[in-house]
């Protein structure tokens, strides 16, 4: 579903990424760990489509970037830590408004399904802006999964959300990988991240210096075969 | 279920949806008037607005004055998209670039021909200066915002990704805004003073040249812009 | 460390010759002109300078087509050295435009269309030179001047022609005189011999100074590439 091979990614003369290489199975949940600063973002957004390899190929859902970008990006949803969504806008507007930008026809029922999934149904009149940081954030997962996205890319999710807001977010993660959709995502917190994916990669220096899944480190833990693979 | 949406949809999705946000909050609009309003009223004093100077400078103080207001949209606007990431939902929708630049362009246009509306009956009503309302006058001023906006879009789209940001964009936008604001400024000044149409018919083709080169420029140095 | 070419040397000490000689034709060589007395003296260099500040601008403009087509950030190096050469020649214009106004015309400065539009060249220069200062990613910076050489140059011409509307006193110089036109002259075969040494000498002038500001773009890449080295 996704193949990065040699991706080389460079802002000005700081090489950020340094030939990746990375592949990912049709229905796989990828859990991407680093430090701060290893590239996790900065990988996330040329999967995205967002910014462009330096040099290195890269092909997401079948179709190579950037040539093809627009062709991915239809097959592609995206959430970051910033909800990009419109806090003058209902809930129901904001997907409104991403529902015409993806061309999908008849958006009603589909917008009602999605908020019912993300659990804010009773919410769909209300302004974003009345939203606390968890619901903005199940929002922005249903904005990210509008257009039925084979691909489902999230950067550090989790960020600035309580106890309970986290756990509301792992159900609605779990329900978005249940569809048999690749997922990528990003996280400081392990613990969740073990919770929900199958495989484990860990991003360090630019390149992959790890990746296994729960079979690999079934008598210890994440924590160790993530401490292990930062240290070789 | 999912396929590109057609360019126009596109164009007008993002339209409509800055004028739904705005039609809510009114923060664009009301800012862009009372400042409007304010510049208005400082012209008034600094230039002693007299029946005999009117007769000048009514053009020029109406573009100034639309200038600057302008700025505080099309920065306000931009803004908007950027500090929540929302530049980025747009990036990632299977659309053209151009219809994200479109899109923004036609919004920033109607605030402000909506700002234009209001101030120029107010203009008229407080110098007793009846001679604007005349349909020449507002087809230069339609001309002359669309050439306005249209490399303001874009200017604020690279000013918001810098530093400085809303410091930077009237820096960049006037020097490069001279000729359309001045043609304006030129053409709208003799409709005023009741000249025949050959004598302010030379500012207008530049405006309309202007405009042509302009829109096209921009539509076509968006893609450099946004992409990253 | 590279060595400084030999032909760059030629051209410094070629630019030193050209300027004397130049200077000899427009303040020796060149009869005075009748009318205006020794202050037209200082109209060799006012031409010089315009046209090397012209053909900057122009330069910079073409640079930043190239440079958004190819990508080559020696484009930018380019661009950016045009500016920088140009808005100064540019200065100097108007300063030298300034001495021959206040005798010729009684004033330092008028809203003619050449002045105004050599003052809002130069406020595009700034504007350029202040949104690079404000981009930190090389790459960026580059597309974004580009794209600002772009507008201004084509600004620039429609400036001209917008402010033609509002009179004119200046003299044209090449070219059949306006009827407003103050402080116009005839050109005996000698000051035509003493604007063409001037033209040629700033020619060659600006090109070495063209020269040395790109490779000095180089080596302030090379500094922050070994700086880079050192810090990791």
């Amino acid at each position: 579903m996704i193949e990065v091979k040699k991706l080389v990614k460079r802002f000005g003369l700081k090489t950020i990424l340094k030939g990746l290489d990375f592949s990912v199975q049709p229905g796989e949940f990828v859990a991407l760990l680093g430090p701060n600063g290893a590239g996790k973002t900065t990988f996330l957004r040329i999967l995205a489509s967002l910014s462009r390899p330096s040099l290195g190929s890269v092909k997401v859902a079948g179709y190579p970037l950037p040539n093809e970008s627009a062709k991915v990006r239809a097959r592609l949803g995206v959430v970051s830590h910033l909800p990009l969504l419109y806090p003058d806008l209902t809930a129901e507007e904001n997907l409104e408004f991403y529902a015409r930008m993806y061309g999908i026809s008849n958006y009603h029922v589909r917008i009602t399904e999605v908020l019912k999934m993300v659990g804010l149904e009773p919410r769909r009149r209300d302004l974003v802006r009345t939203f606390s940081r968890g619901m903005q954030q199940r929002l922005s997962i249903g904005r990210a999964i509008i257009h039925d996205p084979e691909v489902a890319l999230f950067d550090e999710p989790y960020t600035g959300l309580d106890q309970d807001a986290s756990e509301m977010l792992d159900d609605v993660l779990r329900s978005v990988a249940a569809k048999g959709r690749t997922v990528v995502m990003t996280s400081h917190d392990l613990a969740r991240a073990e919770d929900l994916a199958t495989r484990f990669d860990v991003l360090s220096r630019g390149v992959i210096v790890a990746s296994g899944t729960k079979d690999d480190f079934k008598n210890s833990n994440l924590l160790d075969f993530y401490r292990k693979a930062l240290e070789t | 279920m999912t396929s590109s949406p057609s360019f126009f949809k596109a164009v007008f999705a993002i339209a409509r949806k800055d004028l739904a946000t705005e039609f809510r909050s009114r923060e664009l609009i009301s800012a862009m008037l009372v400042f409007s309003m304010l510049v208005i009223l400082i012209f008034n004093f600094a230039l002693e607005l007299n029946p005999d100077a009117r007769r000048t400078v009514t053009a020029g103080v109406l573009w100034t004055t639309f200038a600057f207001a302008g700025t505080l949209g099309l920065n306000r606007s931009m803004a908007v998209e950027k500090d929540r990431g929302c530049m980025d939902g747009l990036l990632l929708a299977p659309v053209d670039r151009s219809a994200i630049f479109f899109g923004k362009a036609i919004s920033n246009l109607v605030f402000m021909l909506l700002v234009e509306m209001i101030v120029i009956p107010m203009y008229a009503m407080l110098y007793n200066e009846t001679r604007i309302f005349q349909l020449e006058f507002f087809g230069v001023l339609l001309l002359g915002s669309i050439g306005y906006i249209a490399v303001g879009t874009l200017l604020s789209a690279m000013s918001v990704q810098t530093r400085t940001r809303d410091v930077l964009l009237p820096i960049l936008l006037f020097p490069v805004a001279v000729p359309v604001l001045l043609a304006s400024v030129k053409a709208s000044g003799g409709i005023v003073a009741g000249l025949p149409f050959e004598d302010y018919v030379t500012p207008l083709n530049l405006l309309i040249v202007y405009d042509v080169i302009f829109l096209a420029g921009s539509y076509m140095s968006f893609d450099f812009v946004v992409e990253e | 460390m590279q060595q400084k070419p030999i032909l760059l040397t030629i051209l410094d000490i070629l630019s030193i010759i050209g300027l004397g000689v130049a200077t000899y034709f427009a303040l020796v060589f060149a009869p005075t002109e009748a009318v205006m007395g020794n202050v037209q003296r200082v109209f060799y260099f006012h031409v010089g300078t315009a046209w090397v500040g012209l053909v900057g601008f122009v330069l910079a403009a073409a640079a930043g087509i190239v440079y958004l087509m190819t990508k080559d950030m020696r484009w930018d190096r380019f661009e950016a050295a045009a500016v920088e050469v140009s808005a100064m020649f540019f200065f100097i214009t108007i300063v030298l435009g300034s001495i021959w106004a206040r005798p010729a015309w009684n004033t330092w400065w008028t809203w003619d269309p050449r002045l105004t539009t050599a003052a809002v060249t130069e406020l595009i220069y700034i504007a350029y030179f202040m949104l690079r200062a404000g981009i930190e990613d090389p790459e960026k910076r580059a597309r974004f001047g580009a794209v600002y050489t772009l507008l201004g140059g084509l600004s620039a011409p429609i400036t001209f022609m917008v402010i033609r509307l509002f009179r004119t006193i200046h003299p044209v110089v090449i070219g059949n005189a306006s009827a407003e036109a103050q402080g116009g002259f005839d050109m005996s075969g000698d000051m035509v011999a003493a604007m063409l040494v001037s033209l040629a000498a700033f020619t060659i002038l600006f090109i070495g100074l063209m020269w040395h500001r790109i490779r000095m773009g180089g080596l302030e890449e090379k500094v922050e590439q070994l700086k880079l080295k050192v810090s990791m």
